[in-house]
């Protein structure tokens, strides 16, 4: 809270200088050496030990246990080699470095101490290092000096540990459970972070808890909404609990950049990326694995950008991110591209399985089904035409291949899971005879199925260009938008319709629209065709089932288009992409506006994710047969608000008006009394009547000229 | 009957409404830029913009009956207002001026002292330039309108903050309706940025508001170009709008 309150001071010396504290580079500003101003830097606060020990002094010392035992020949390598891995961590010491010797035979004593300038440096080598594989018999075992008094002092007696009563810690899911079913929100706008419940009844936002400089960048949920997740200069936090927002872990990464949760929400992803020394290197890349709750690094990857930024999709200036992609269920694998491999990781052990990675020569892209542990991946034409590009399946752990398909004159490939796993769409571009344009098509892979079936999609247009591709999340139909005019077309189809069960047919075309982006509703039947940035944000609510519109609206120059994460709602928002109308709007399922929220300086929304429903199958179906039993009970509960609302907006009304009315009768009296007055300043005339003139017609007769004619 | 007027040419000038003939000029150091008559004509409030070294200021001067008897002197001078006034106003009975402008600040002044009465608080107040200002047919209150896409109304005798209206766009123009309970806001892209967004973008519209309850009755679409002056048919039937629109060749 502290931090807040400083804020508030500084928010107010600004304002009263008339500086605008967003334009201020925060990053330039420059203490005098040695000046910290009394103000305790955020770094220290996140290495800072709750209960620290008294100094000893030492507290900057290693020691490392388990070298190899050297003659003196070997001294020099050997510490060459210490003194190389401990510089990457800290710096060490002048002179910082020393290897005992026994001086009976001369040779090492298989240990040595490593002093550094800050403790901080040496609790980090300490946790870098300890467990690193010199070779097989040589495990570094590092402890920090001070803790070896520490063991001396352990007693010879083993006494049993204090029973600590159990301290349930706040229930994370509580939001689940609120009784008006509502959904909360994340929102990101000026320099505010706020979480609020989207109250549809009520067509306004609930607020939970508003924090300023919450973040120093951005937010992001977690994958099934337990936890938000702020990022800092300094690394990431967590935040969660049963009402409200309180830190619960922190994971140091200096200059962290981008963030990814494992599907499960147990690991933390941190992502950064450095300036090499050698301005002709790429950038150095530093990714980190914390499990989320106990805040411990699994594992670390640090190199090149060049080795993180492979395949087609990698920018310029880092890596597609996320690098590693999730998959196989219960965040059991982690995958990453590398140059003709996909090195995939299991995290029992954090290593790679079968301790190699999986080659495939020149492969582009893959793919994690979202539900079973299958890799898809694309390998594109080789050597001019002798080899085909090929599209295969992949089963992990076993790495066998479940299923491949060749594919000829391939120009570009893109692949598309379907949420349950049970369809893969591969878009293809492929040249015409001429080489000179391409025309797409895609394979459809029934994943389900035995022997995996690939049926062959063309568009009735070849030529259209495809703009963009979407599954129904946990259907069997999926939506395509195609076409080159200014207006294209968007065509749904389905993979399994009563008439053709084993074949993709076509629903139907809609033909002309403006769109370029498709948003289904999480829970199928439903979608949402936008038309983003150059259609300044056209809406139109679709129900697939009847494939007819339920209506059309607008959230002019909308960015952003999200579903509820149960179906019920649309959030459209206008982010300061824009200069002026920046804001929210929340719709209902079938495109009524419910309510609107304005906001500057807009910079994100994001609904909170809701993990999978505990109901089993039977249960939902119980429920859907049962519908009308349960919805009259809320449809009850909506009556009764929706008249209180309107009694409280007459309430409302009604009290303005009165209000109104006094000033204006307070304002007649004023009036009346000063008429005197007012006459007397205008001469005694009384004019008050003055506003209510009649406009007439006058004739005004103008003379022009005087000729006289003379008749002679 | 008498009009006055005030021009960037440094003037402020009297013409007879009839004849359309030159009365009287007054000669400035600046800009003038708004021009008020007290109740009975016989005093103007004109105000000056900030030129070179010279700062705003708010002229009073007095209109004498007979045009050949008229001085060019000014009666009373009004500082202290930061950057450009955009318009000055007499409050009821002439014993205050209300003034607003760049400064985000709606003063009232004390006519026979000059002393200043009272300011507009900085926490309620406006946040961003005053574009315009609109009285109450009988004097009682007022209404301003400002970049910071808002229009507040105020009673004119007490500068008590009465409503705000708040809409998407900066605001150049603001009008009462004399008849119904109506206020019209006029705005759309800021006057210098006009030709540098598409007319889509600006989203040029009158708009409408209740103004007791505060909220928006509805829109005039179809202006192509940011709305600067707006005013009301005197029967209150009918408005009119001035567009500023910059054509580039």
């Amino acid at each position: 809270m502290g931090d807040v309150l400083i804020m508030n001071e500084i928010d107010a010396t600004a304002n009263r200088l008339g500086i605008d504290l967003l334009q201020v580079d925060l990053d330039s500003i420059q203490l005098p050496p040695g000046e910290d101003l009394g103000i305790i830097s955020d770094d220290e606060d996140v290495y800072e030990d709750d209960d620290q020990e008294v100094e000893s002094g030492f507290g900057n010392i290693i020691v490392v246990d388990n070298l190899p035992v050297v003659p003196k020949e070997k001294f020099e390598k050997l510490e060459g080699v210490i003194r190389k891995i401990y510089s990457q961590i800290g710096v060490i010491k002048e002179d910082g470095l020393w290897m005992p010797v026994d001086p009976e035979t001369q040779k090492s004593l298989g240990y040595c101490f490593i002093e550094y300038n800050t403790p901080q440096e040496a609790e980090l080598a300490k946790e870098k290092t300890n467990g690193y594989k010199l070779d097989r018999a040589h495990i570094f075992a590092v402890n920090m000096f001070d803790d070896f008094d520490k063991f001396m002092k352990v007693p010879d007696e083993w006494a049993p540990p204090e029973h600590k009563p159990y301290t349930p810690g706040e229930n994370l899911q509580k939001w689940l459970t609120d009784e008006k079913a509502r959904d909360q929100f994340v929102i990101r706008s000026g320099t505010d972070t706020e979480v609020l419940w989207n109250d549809a009844r009520h067509l306004k936002p609930e607020p939970v808890y508003k924090r300023s400089y919450w973040t120093e960048s951005f937010v992001q949920w977690s994958p099934l909404g337990t936890y938000l997740a702020t990022v800092h200069r300094q690394g990431a936090a967590v935040w969660g609990g049963a009402n409200t927002f309180n830190r619960l872990m922190r994971y140091a990464h200096p200059q962290v950049k981008l963030i990814d949760f494992s599907p499960g929400e147990k690991y933390l992803v941190t992502y950064s990326s450095h300036e090499p020394s050698n301005p002709r290197d790429a950038n150095r890349v530093v990714i980190n694995i914390f499990d989320v709750r106990t805040g411990k690094v699994m594992r670390d990857f640090k190199g090149s950008a060049d080795e993180f930024a492979v395949g087609g999709t990698g920018g310029v200036a880092g890596v597609s991110w996320p690098v590693f992609r999730w998959g196989g269920g219960k965040d059991k694998y982690f995958a990453k591209l590398g140059k003709n491999m996909i090195s995939v990781y299991e995290t029992e052990s954090f290593t790679l399985i079968d301790k190699k990675s999986l080659k495939v020569e020149n492969v582009m892209d893959f793919s994690w089904s979202p539900t079973d542990p299958i890799i898809s991946l694309f390998v594109p034409e080789l050597g001019g035409g002798n080899q085909p590009a090929r599209v295969s399946l992949v089963q992990i752990p076993s790495k066998e291949e479940l299923r491949q398909k060749n594919l000829f004159s391939v120009s570009d490939c893109k692949m598309y899971w379907q949420s349950s796993g049970d369809y893969l769409a591969v878009k293809v571009d492929r040249y015409t005879k001429t080489k000179k344009s391409t025309y797409t098509g895609f394979e459809l892979f029934r994943i389900k199925e035995r022997d995996i079936p690939i049926e062959v999609l063309e568009l009735d247009n070849k030529n259209d260009k495809i703009i963009a591709f979407a599954w129904e999340p946990k259907g069997h139909r999926f939506a395509v938008i195609h076409g080159d005019s200014p207006r294209p077309d968007i065509s749904f189809y389905s993979m399994r319709t009563a008439q053709h069960a084993g074949r993709v047919s076509k629903l139907t075309t809609l033909k002309g629209k403006q769109a370029n982006a498709l948003f289904w509703s999480p829970s199928g039947r439903f979608i949402v065709l936008a038309g983003l940035k150059g259609f300044n944000g056209q809406l139109e609510f679709y129900n697939v089932d009847e494939l007819e519109t339920m209506a059309t609206a607008e959230h002019f120059m909308a960015t952003d288009v999200e579903w509820d994460p149960t179906g019920r709602y649309v959030a459209t928002a206008v982010t300061s992409v824009h200069e002026m109308e920046n804001g929210f709007n929340i719709w209902s399922f079938n495109g009524k506006l419910l309510y609107r929220t304005l906001k500057d300086h807009f910079f994100q929304f994001l609904w909170r994710p809701r993990p999978p429903s505990f109901l089993t199958p039977e249960k939902e179906e119980e429920i859907a047969k049962n519908l009308k039993k349960y919805s009259k009970k809320y449809e009850a509960e909506d009556q009764d608000v929706s008249m209180q609302l309107s009694e409280q907006e007459r309430e409302k009304r009604r009290s303005l008006k009165n209000e109104w009315e006094k000033k204006i009768s307070e304002w007649k009296r004023l009036h009346e009394e000063e008429k005197m007055e007012r006459q007397m300043l205008r001469d005694g005339e009384a004019s008050d009547e003055e506003e209510e003139y009649e406009a007439k017609e006058v004739e005004v007769e103008e003379v022009l000229d005087v000729t006289e004619e003379v008749e002679e | 009957m008498t009009l006055i007027t005030g021009s960037a040419d440094q003037t402020a000038k009297l013409w007879n409404v009839e004849t359309g003939a030159q009365l009287f000029t007054f000669n400035f150091d600046s800009p003038a830029r708004s021009v008020d008559f007290a109740v009975g004509d016989k005093l103007a409030v004109i105000t000056t913009d900030p030129f070179m070294e010279l700062n705003s200021a708010i002229h009073v001067k007095r209109i004498a009956g007979d045009p050949a008897d008229q001085s060019g002197e000014s009666v009373l001078i009004l500082k202290g207002p930061q950057g450009r006034i955009n318009r000055a106003v007499w409050g009821p009975l002439n014993r205050t001026i209300i003034s607003a402008g760049e400064d985000a600040i709606v003063r009232i002044w004390d006519t026979e002292t000059g002393k200043l009465l009272k300011e507009s608080d900085k926490e309620t107040g406006h946040k961003k330039t005053i574009t315009s200002l609109a009285k109450a047919a009988d004097g009682s209150h007022f209404l301003t309108g400002s970049l910071d896409k808002s229009a507040k109304l105020w009673d004119a005798r007490t500068l008590e903050l009465i409503k705000t209206y708040v809409t998407e766009r900066p605001v150049n123009a603001v009008t009462m309706s004399p008849l119904l309970d109506h206020v019209v806001l006029g705005g759309g892209q800021d006057a210098s940025a006009v030709t540098t967004t598409d007319h889509r973008a600006g989203k040029f519209e009158a708009k409408f508001f209740d103004k007791i309850l505060q909220e928006e009755i509805g829109g005039v679409k179809g202006h192509f170009g940011p709305i600067n002056a707006l005013a009301f048919n005197p029967d209150g039937k009918r408005y009119g709008f001035l567009l500023l629109q910059i054509n580039v060749s």
